[in-house]
């Protein structure tokens, strides 16, 4: 059990900085996942709390010990889920999850008792000695965590470990990831694109873009409150709307943001609610059953071109025909606003 | 509207393919079949060089072989020398390739250098070990002097045993480039993340290389030791320049008896029932090894 410490992290490629300056506090026993597009360093900065990756410069801690230098993998007790699961090919399920015990010397029969814990915690017992090429996606996934859980190790660390599942899957793995973590409490550090897989797993969500850090905070501080245009527009799908309103009340050069499950027809808010009001051309309609997005421009705003897309759910049931415009509103609370030269948050 | 529609060639895969495959057939069949045939025959005959006569002797010649110490001397002596060859191979191939996996100045050079014993011709190659065995001029054995590890002298290709040694150890680093090519290749074929896995795992230098990349490697050798073991049982070049069989016929290998007793004796049938021998004992090799590489399949997991 230990909490990780990074400070002003940096790793280099040439002139490619993959990660430029990050600090991050850990909590032990939290569930944290970095989220960023491909390329935001994300990897990197998994890599080099591995010792995968050197640094730089910047320091990590694990628990009280400092690793960034010449600590190896083995000996920084952390353990590894790859996006592959990368399972050795040439042993079985049991060889595979046990061979970081292997490794580190443990008894025979201590070896033994642990591998079939770990394979009966992840049902999987009956997979043991079959070979990973006979194993299904899912089967595989629960392999590659065995084998990380067995070593004990103070921190995991997981790239990607859904990525590979088909989208049906990926829901009950998800599910069953979250509560394992909750059972054995051990700090965990997730690297992932998907935002959905970020905002259902992480206690706290760390944004990441071109190597530097742009919000962390809770699923929902991240959600209701990003700091930035691009944390609204990265988090969140569809997107958050942004548009310059052109209103007198607000200083020049404002953005003002509101999500798409905000924005609905005038009439299906109640009298009391404090609402702005836009002119909402609808351009089309796309029935998803759940949900209708609802693509379309706001005439009067500083970009009458830029498509702004509404979400309404299935209980509304009002009808929008296409290519009409009609009054549609955001509650007030909803509204944020950024800098446009910035994209900085700016209260208010 | 359909457009007039003709049949060319190139629509006739069935004639295409024979076409194409034709000339390539003729030439195994012509240069690799036929004289391979023929020698097959020739080990059942009584033929000798300079006569037409071909006289059926059924099993004579394998008897004659079987009763000679020579040729048992030059069976074992084969024996040793593929397996003893092979052995080395591997295990300086997979040295080898770990260095030229790292990256170090000069590593363009270095392969290069690496690839040279392949690209020499083995006559040259084997004149050239001739002075690096050589009783009076070795080098090896002025430098073990020099350095003060050798009193006395070695007569390298005097003596039988050093003799064949010299004959494994130039067999050995004429396949060793080859091998070592084909190591890498099957180095880089092992997915990085395994590689890593292994790492985080806290499996050191050693236990990766025996209980990781080795195994994953294992199909890829014995690719590398079946050409290993079909080039170095069937080399002539290098035992007949290097002792021409001597000292008094205790280094002769098959193919180099084989061309003594069928061209330089004229014993056509002879020759061909030893050159001919070892052929099932090759063929069992192969398709030992062929069903290893196959069993061991890597990138089982992806």
């Amino acid at each position: 059990m230990a909490g990780i410490e990074i400070r002003s992290l940096r790793k280099h490629f040439g002139d490619l900085h993959a990660v430029d300056g990050v600090d991050l506090s850990i909590r032990d026993g939290e569930f944290l996942v970095l989220l960023g597009s491909s390329g935001s360093g994300k990897t990197t900065l998994l890599r080099m709390i591995a010792g995968l990756e050197r640094p730089t410069s910047g320091e990590i801690h694990i628990g009280d010990q400092r690793v960034d230098g010449d600590v190896p993998p083995r000996a920084r007790g952390i353990a590894m889920v790859f996006q592959s699961y990368a399972l050795y090919p040439h042993r079985t399920v049991f060889q595979n999850i046990a061979f970081p015990l292997e490794a580190s010397r443990t008894p025979r029969k201590q070896i033994e008792e642990k591998v079939r814990w770990a394979a009966e915690l992840f049902s999987i017992s009956r997979y043991l000695d079959r070979y990973p090429r006979q194993l299904s996606g899912g089967e595989r996934q629960r392999v590659a965590l065995c084998r990380a859980l067995v070593r004990d190790p103070k921190v995991f660390l997981l790239d990607e470990p859904l990525a590979n599942l088909d989208a049906k899957l990926r829901n009950t793995a998800r599910d069953d990831l979250k509560r394992f973590q909750r059972q054995i409490q051990t700090t965990t550090v997730y690297v992932t694109h998907d935002q959905v897989e970020a905002m259902g797993l992480g206690d706290r969500i760390v944004v990441m873009e071109r190597g530097k850090v742009r919000q962390i905070g809770t699923p929902q501080e991240v959600y209701e409150d990003p700091v930035d245009t691009f944390v609204a527009t990265f988090v969140g799908q569809p997107p958050m709307n942004l548009l310059d309103a052109g209103d007198p009340s607000l200083p020049p050069r404002t953005l003002t943001g509101f999500r798409p499950e905000h924005f609905l027809p005038k009439s299906v808010f109640g009298s009391g609610e404090d609402l702005r009001t836009f002119r909402f051309a609808v351009r089309r309609v796309e029935y998803l059953g759940s949900d209708r997005y609802v693509y379309g421009s706001v005439a009067g705003s500083g970009a009458p071109d830029a498509t702004i897309i509404a979400k309404l759910p299935a209980t509304i049931t009002l009808g929008i025909p296409e290519g009409e415009t009609q009054e549609f509103a955001v509650p007030r609370r909803a509204l944020r606003y950024f800098d446009a030269e910035t994209g900085l948050r700016r209260k208010g | 509207m359909t457009l007039p529609f003709r049949r060319t060639l190139a629509d006739r895969e069935d004639v295409l393919g024979g076409a194409m495959l034709a000339p390539a057939l003729a030439y195994v069949i012509l240069l690799v079949g036929v004289p391979f045939a023929f020698a097959i025959a020739l080990g059942f005959s009584n033929a000798t060089a300079g006569s037409l006569s071909f006289g059926w002797a059924g099993l004579h010649n394998y008897r004659a072989i079987l009763s000679d110490p020579i040729f048992l001397r030059a069976l074992r002596n084969s024996v040793v020398v593929t397996i003893g060859s092979q052995v080395l191979v591997v295990v300086l191939a997979t040295a080898a390739a770990q260095v030229f996996r790292a990256t170090f100045r000069g590593k363009r050079f270095a392969r290069f250098v690496l690839l040279l014993p392949w690209a020499v011709p083995v006559s040259l190659a084997a004149i050239a070990w001739t002075w690096i065995f050589d009783s009076t001029f070795s080098v090896i054995n002025w430098t073990l002097k020099a350095a003060g590890l050798l009193h006395g002298w070695l007569y390298w290709l005097g003596d039988p045993a050093l003799a064949l040694l010299a004959i494994i150890i130039v067999q050995a680093w004429r396949i060793f480039p080859f091998a070592t090519v084909i190591v890498l290749a099957g180095l880089s074929s092992i997915p990085q993340e395994i590689v890593e896995a292994a790492i985080v795992d806290g499996a050191g230098f050693w236990r990766r290389l025996f209980r990781v990349e080795l195994p994953l490697l294992l199909p890829v050798v014995a690719v590398a030791v079946l050409f290993g073991v079909v080039y170095t049982a069937t080399d002539l070049g290098v035992v007949y320049i290097l002792t021409g069989g001597g000292p008094a016929n205790t280094t002769h290998v098959l193919p180099t008896l084989a061309f003594q007793r069928g061209i330089l004796g004229a014993d056509l049938g002879q020759g061909a029932a030893i050159a001919v021998f070892l052929l099932p004992f090759l063929i069992v090799v192969a398709i030992g090894m062929l069903r290893l590489a196959h069993r061991t399949e890597v990138g089982g997991a992806q």
